[in-house]
């Protein structure tokens, strides 16, 4: 009687440290390997091991074993009919000696007696095989009575229900990494056509060719320079991109004008930015905000931009940046009716319309990125690639950016810095 | 010769060696004993006593790991002795068998 006690204390308490094991968020191979012991150890059981079942490879691969041996095989084969055979006995352990009419027992039938392997228990949850337990001889040299098997069986359970959640873990990662690849896809895409997009944009204004391009690239490097994170960048780089679809509906003929537009034409033209938002809002963007940039880029600081006559605070700070974006590509490139500006004079221009036209932290950036590429400070080439070399190393570059810097150092406008 | 292998406490007298096991054998210290009585065995140890005068309790892993102990020593022909070991324990592996592999003092 205290015998049966002290025996059912000590397997209750084996059965107890397994649950917890296998619920333990805890490194699969030690939790089959604690498992694999705790089982042996619960009832004295001489050797053993623990093996996944692989539905692709028709295969059981060993996680853990005790006492089996170097020459015991590490992957066992299993045909259809051990498989259906497994599956039909369920989590009862099934005596080798009586099961060798299996081809698994046959095949191994070598190794398994070698080893005096006793007890075969399959792994099944919710129908599916998810491994075995292979159990040696018990120390006592007593067989296995049906209190023991028992046992096994509530225990293996245990163990098979770490083995499906495991494999239920590989297969969401694998299904994770899926639909990572599969966004990836996605957003290459996504990119490919808004830079389509931009190119379909240029080709309407032969002046301007590539403006949204650059557009998106100057957007970009102010938003690197803010410290924006990588999706954040790509974000404002394509509100860049995109900032001028509207000008896909106005007239060929207005946008290259040689001559300046009249009052009518330009109003024609000043619809742009709220055609594009039209165009653009009704695409689910990965990002935001992108159409919000295209109907107020011609918004200004001091309430004089269109078409709302937005001031500051009012402004998505988006359309601030693709606005100075804007307005520097327009200045640094040939227009039909009047030749880019010198570098000293646009920087000039920057500096004077901080506060004004442009939100100054944003102009600030700008300056520092340039100068910062001026002085070789960064290896990147963004603005010589975008300008020139000789455009951008004109003489007395850096010390005018270095001075507008120092001077626009502390000036800040009351925008709040908030990307989303 | 008395030497501290991580922790486990192992004595060497010709081709007995005595290691002595801690006072809780879970699976962290156990694994530690196993791997030195694994040592003395592959030194050519042919007693090998495991001292569990300061154990008090062996758990289910505990007993795994003896019997792992038990089955590299009869590979390497080599006996076994457990000593010092308390009632409970003595019960305990009266009743799960490792009484039959070894010599209990």
């Amino acid at each position: 009687m205290a015998e049966n006690q002290q025996k059912l204390v000590h397997t209750f308490g084996a059965l107890a440290e397994l649950g917890n094991e296998v619920s333990q968020k805890n490194n699969f191979q030690e939790m089959i390997r604690t498992s694999l012991h705790l089982l042996l150890g619960s009832l004295g059981i001489m050797r053993g091991g623990v093996a996944r079942y692989s539905r692709f490879g028709h295969e059981l691969n060993l996680l853990a074993l005790r006492g089996l041996g170097e020459e015991f095989p590490l992957s066992l084969s299993l045909c259809y009919e051990d498989e259906r055979q497994f599956l039909i006995n369920g989590t009862v352990p099934i005596e080798v000696s009586q099961a060798k009419v299996l081809p698994f027992f046959q095949n191994y039938d070598h190794s398994l007696t070698a080893k005096k392997v006793e007890l075969l228990v399959p792994l099944v949850i919710r129908d599916e095989l998810v491994g075995v337990v292979l159990l040696g001889e018990k120390a006592n040299g007593e067989s296995y009575s049906s209190y023991d098997k028992d046992i096994i069986s509530a225990m293996t359970r245990h163990v098979g229900v770490g083995i499906a959640q495991r494999n239920l873990m590989a297969e969401l990662e694998r299904r994770a990494e899926e639909n990572r690849r599969l966004y990836d896809d996605l957003r290459m895409t996504y990119k490919d056509t808004v830079k389509a997009f931009a190119r379909a944009i240029d080709c309407k204004d032969k002046y301007t060719e590539g403006h949204s391009v650059r557009v998106g690239k100057y957007s970009e490097i102010i938003a690197a320079e803010l410290g924006y994170d990588e999706n954040q960048m790509e974000g404002v780089a394509v509100a860049g991109y995109l900032h001028d679809v509207g000008k896909l509906t106005v007239e060929r003929n207005i946008i290259n004008s040689p001559v300046r537009i009249n009052a009518k034409e330009s109003a024609e033209l000043n619809k742009h930015p709220a055609i594009g938002y039209e165009i653009l809002l009704p695409i689910n963007h990965p990002y935001t905000d992108v159409p919000l940039a295209a109907k107020y880029h011609h918004e200004r600081l001091d309430g004089r931009g269109y078409p709302d006559e937005l001031y500051d605070r009012d402004i998505p700070y988006i359309a601030k940046i693709v606005c100075l974006a804007d307005s520097f590509d327009a200045m640094t490139t040939d227009r039909p009716y009047k030749r880019r500006r010198p570098a000293h004079e646009v920087i000039e221009d920057l500096q004077y319309n901080a506060g004004k036209q442009f939100a100054p932290e944003l102009v600030t950036a700008f300056c520092g990125a340039m100068l910062k590429e001026i002085t070789l400070e960064t290896k990147q080439k963004r603005f010589r690639r975008l300008l020139g070399r000789e455009y951008l190393e004109a003489e007395g570059i850096a010390p005018l950016l270095k001075n507008a810097l120092n001077d626009m150092n502390g000036t800040s406008s009351l925008t709040l810095v908030n990307f989303d | 010769m008395q030497n501290y292998e991580k922790d486990v406490s192992v004595q060497t007298e010709g081709e007995k060696s005595v290691v002595y096991a801690t006072d809780y054998l879970n699976k962290l210290t156990g694994e530690k004993i196993e791997r030195a009585c694994k040592r003395q065995l592959d030194a050519g140890c042919k007693t090998l006593v495991v001292n569990f005068a300061e154990t008090e309790i062996v758990n289910s892993i505990g007993i795994s790991i003896l019997l792992g102990v038990i089955d590299a020593a009869s590979d390497k022909g080599a006996a076994v002795v457990f000593s010092d070991v308390n009632e409970d324990t003595i019960q305990l592996f009266e009743m799960l068998g490792l009484t039959n592999h070894v010599t209990v003092n």
